[in-house]
């Protein structure tokens, strides 16, 4: 039973992936990485970790992929736009995916990597509790415990990354031209 | 009039009025109280508007108490009406019988209710006052020749209606006592 | 795995869709009904069946009621040509309204519908999945809900459809936010510092036994119902559909029984958006504030208080028809001016504060 879901979402999460890398049309593209990130989820979700699962859903899957979805409906990008080929693209590419593709083999298959995994079915079993549980306080006593450090520091990051957004959009030398403009009734 | 325009300045909206709670609680009490107030739909087939005096229907023509037919056939009616939905073909009351004064009658007389327009034109040219609208307001049929009305369903749409002067049957005594005006 | 468990949460799963789909059919002929008694007219009254109909008294009820309207507008969608115009994408076209239905059932799973009283005197909250995270399960379905209004304005390849779909993502992304903020203060006020029910919506619901948060957070509870009400895109806030500028929103090239889908999903979004609403602010399954429950023991307790949720949130969508037929639609920049500009500081406004109260209060309360 577990197999059987288990090959369908990894079937599901790498035939869409390959769909979002491979189509062309932007709306298929997106509603493919909903799907992969769905299927990510339910991998989650597999694994015991729901809360994970559950968020994944909601930020990526219900916040990030509407976006996406928004801006690729406004700016409306012909499904036919064209890729033109770029010899150092293609060649960052093949040299990252070998990479990548190395690195990870080259982990599975040693045999440290393995002693160095943590005992998932061990720690679910004899209750030693809170580092592996799946439940919403264990994420907040990490969150609010471990790493107090790297939240507040992305949380700083997150706010400078909005002023800038906020400085560059803001064309501020254009003011007086903007009075052009109608200004909508405020309310 | 420049002088006579009165500015008004908008005030600022309170705080209240900014959160827009206020108006949504008043038209809440607003729609609360149309809710549960009587309603005003007429459930027409079955209850039937009442028909004001004066009302345009259908037109029909009339008999008089005496149960005879009022139209003598003088095509005033056909001749007025604005979209020629009356054809009358005149007729002559043969002598025996008890109306043979009046002389003439329609032979038959049609009026297409699809193309009157219930001007009451009619009515109003009528000099035997024999046609009248009277109050039916539905009319429906399978076929357009089913609306093409005959005299048999006119009559019987108009039945007989109090008649005020029973101007021939005057005629007819003022005749046998011997003072004839005509 | 235990199938018997299986099959019988299957069954209460599918118990579930079913009393929910035959409310939302409901919710139509109210939402017909209540219509026209708010506009002084009678509403459907005319609709019957048969042989049922001429039941002496209560064919008659039915009638006058409207419910055999319910039967009529049903199968006038089952009857109608399915008409999938030239010009659409196909695929996307039939795909939408499946992902429009299917986020409004699933949340069901994690909602507690009702409490029954063991003989011994433990109460057991009655819910298909009792997880810790809850309503974050419920958050997330909802947010997939938007797909298919944004799918069906997409697919349509029209314009009026796709303003639809666009209005609606925009409105989605603005309100979600505004939407989490307002249930966090009710789940900080709820659990206790060492508890471990995390985002479970039952703990909240046997938090509220005695007091209820709609007015022990009356604020919240405002800004929650009016996050909802975007999120359900129920007017004011029904920009995807404005049938005045957009004449039919994202569903103006469906039809029939497509078109029946989309209607359908829109008034179960708007009966599970109600029973959440119940649940976290109006004591869910519990009797009335500053009363103990009267549910009697076993079973019969179990439907009564069933029944008295069902209450509730009937009571919610009548309020959700009876702010529909009274306010007018939003103008769009208003909407995202309300959002943007009003309730996401209010709600932040409002969490800091509760946040500060509890910290304040909980040390006292706890001595």
């Amino acid at each position: 039973m577990h197999e059987i879901f288990f090959y369908f979402l990894v079937a599901l999460t790498a035939l869409s992936s390959l769909s979002v890398v491979l189509g062309r049309n932007p709306v298929n593209g997106a509603m493919s990485m909903i799907l992969a990130l769905v299927g990510t989820a339910g991998l989650f979700a597999m694994l015991g970790s729901y809360m994970l699962a559950a968020l994944q859903i909601l930020v990526y899957a219900g916040a990030v992929m509407v976006l996406f979805v928004f801006i690729i409906m406004l700016i409306d990008i012909p499904a036919t736009a064209a890729y033109r080929h770029h010899w150092g693209t293609l060649v960052a590419a093949i040299l990252s995916t070998l990479t990548l593709g190395g690195g990870l083999t080259f982990l599975f298959l040693a045999p440290e990597f393995r002693q160095s995994m943590p005992d998932i079915a061990g720690a679910a079993s004899n209750g030693s509790g809170l580092v592996f549980s799946s439940q919403a306080v264990a994420y907040g006593a990490g969150l609010m415990g471990k790493y107090m450090l790297l939240v507040q520091v992305i949380g700083i990051l997150l706010l400078v990354a909005m002023v800038g957004v906020i400085v560059v959009s803001k064309d501020l030398r254009a003011t007086n031209s903007g009075k052009s403009l109608p200004t909508p009734p405020s309310n | 009039m420049p002088g006579k325009v009165k500015e008004i300045e908008r005030k600022p909206l309170s705080l209240a009025e900014k959160t827009f709670l206020p108006q949504i609680v008043s038209g809440l009490k607003v729609t609360c109280a149309n809710m549960l107030r009587k309603k005003v739909t007429r459930e027409y087939p079955d209850v039937l508007p009442p028909i004001p005096p004066g009302y345009r229907g259908m037109p029909t023509l009339v008999k008089d108490p005496d149960g005879r037919e009022k139209c003598v056939s003088c095509q005033l009616c056909e001749f007025v009406c604005p979209p020629k939905a009356i054809r009358i073909t005149p007729g002559a009351i043969p002598e025996g019988s008890p109306d043979a004064h009046v002389e003439k009658a329609p032979q038959e007389f049609e009026i297409d209710m699809l193309r009157c327009i219930y001007c009451g034109m009619c009515q109003e040219v009528c000099p035997e006052e024999a046609i009248f609208l009277q109050n039916k307001f539905t009319l429906n049929g399978l076929s357009r020749q089913e609306l093409v009305f005959n005299k048999e369903r006119l009559y019987e749409a108009g039945g007989t209606l109090q008649d005020q002067h029973f101007k021939w049957k005057k005629k007819k005594e003022s005749e046998e006592h011997g003072n004839a005006q005509h | 795995m235990d199938w018997i468990q299986l099959a019988i949460e299957a069954g209460f799963g599918l118990a579930f869709i079913i009393v929910v789909m035959s409310m939302a059919g409901l919710t139509v002929v109210a939402e017909r009904k209540f219509c026209g008694f708010i506009q002084g007219r009678l509403g459907p009254n005319r609709t019957t069946i048969p042989i049922l109909g001429s039941i002496p008294f209560f064919g008659r009820l039915i009638t006058r009621m409207g419910l055999f309207q319910l039967v009529a507008d049903g199968s006038k969608f089952l009857f109608k040509e399915e008409i999938v115009p030239g010009h659409v994408n196909k695929f996307y076209y039939n795909l939408a309204p499946i992902v429009a239905l299917i986020p409004p059932l699933v949340p069901l799973v994690v909602l507690p519908f009702g409490q029954m009283t063991l003989a011994d005197g433990t109460i057991r909250q009655l819910i298909i999945a009792n997880v810790d995270i809850g309503m974050l399960v419920i958050l997330a379905f909802s947010s997939l809900g938007v797909y298919g209004t944004v799918l069906a304005g997409w697919a349509a390849n029209s314009k009026y459809p796709f303003m639809g779909g666009i209005r609606a993502s925009a409105q989605m992304i603005s309100y979600e936010l505004t939407m989490g903020l307002s249930i966090l203060p009710v789940f900080l006020w709820a659990n206790v510092p060492g508890s471990t029910e995390g985002l479970s919506i039952a703990n909240i619901v046997v938090f509220q036994q005695t007091h209820w948060f709609v007015y022990l957070q009356p604020l919240t509870a405002l800004l929650f119902l009016v996050a909802l009400f975007a999120e359900t895109n129920r007017a004011p806030f029904d920009m995807a559909e404005s049938e005045t500028d957009l004449v039919g929103g994202f569903h103006t090239e469906y039809g029939a029984f497509k078109f029946g889908i989309f209607f359908v999903s829109e008034y179960a979004h708007v009966i599970v958006g109600s029973g959440l609403f119940v649940l976290l602010f109006l004591g869910g399954s519990n009797f009335l504030p500053m009363l103990p429950n009267p549910w009697p023991v076993g079973i019969p307790g179990a439907i009564l208080s069933t029944l008295w949720f069902i209450a509730k949130t009937s009571a919610l969508v009548f309020f959700f028809i009876w702010i529909r037929w009274t306010l007018p639609r939003f103008r769009y920049d208003q909407v995202m001016n309300l959002g943007w500009k009003m309730l996401l500081p209010v709600a932040i406004a409002n969490l800091v504060f509760v946040m500060v109260l509890l910290a304040t209060i909980t040390p006292v309360a706890a001595q």
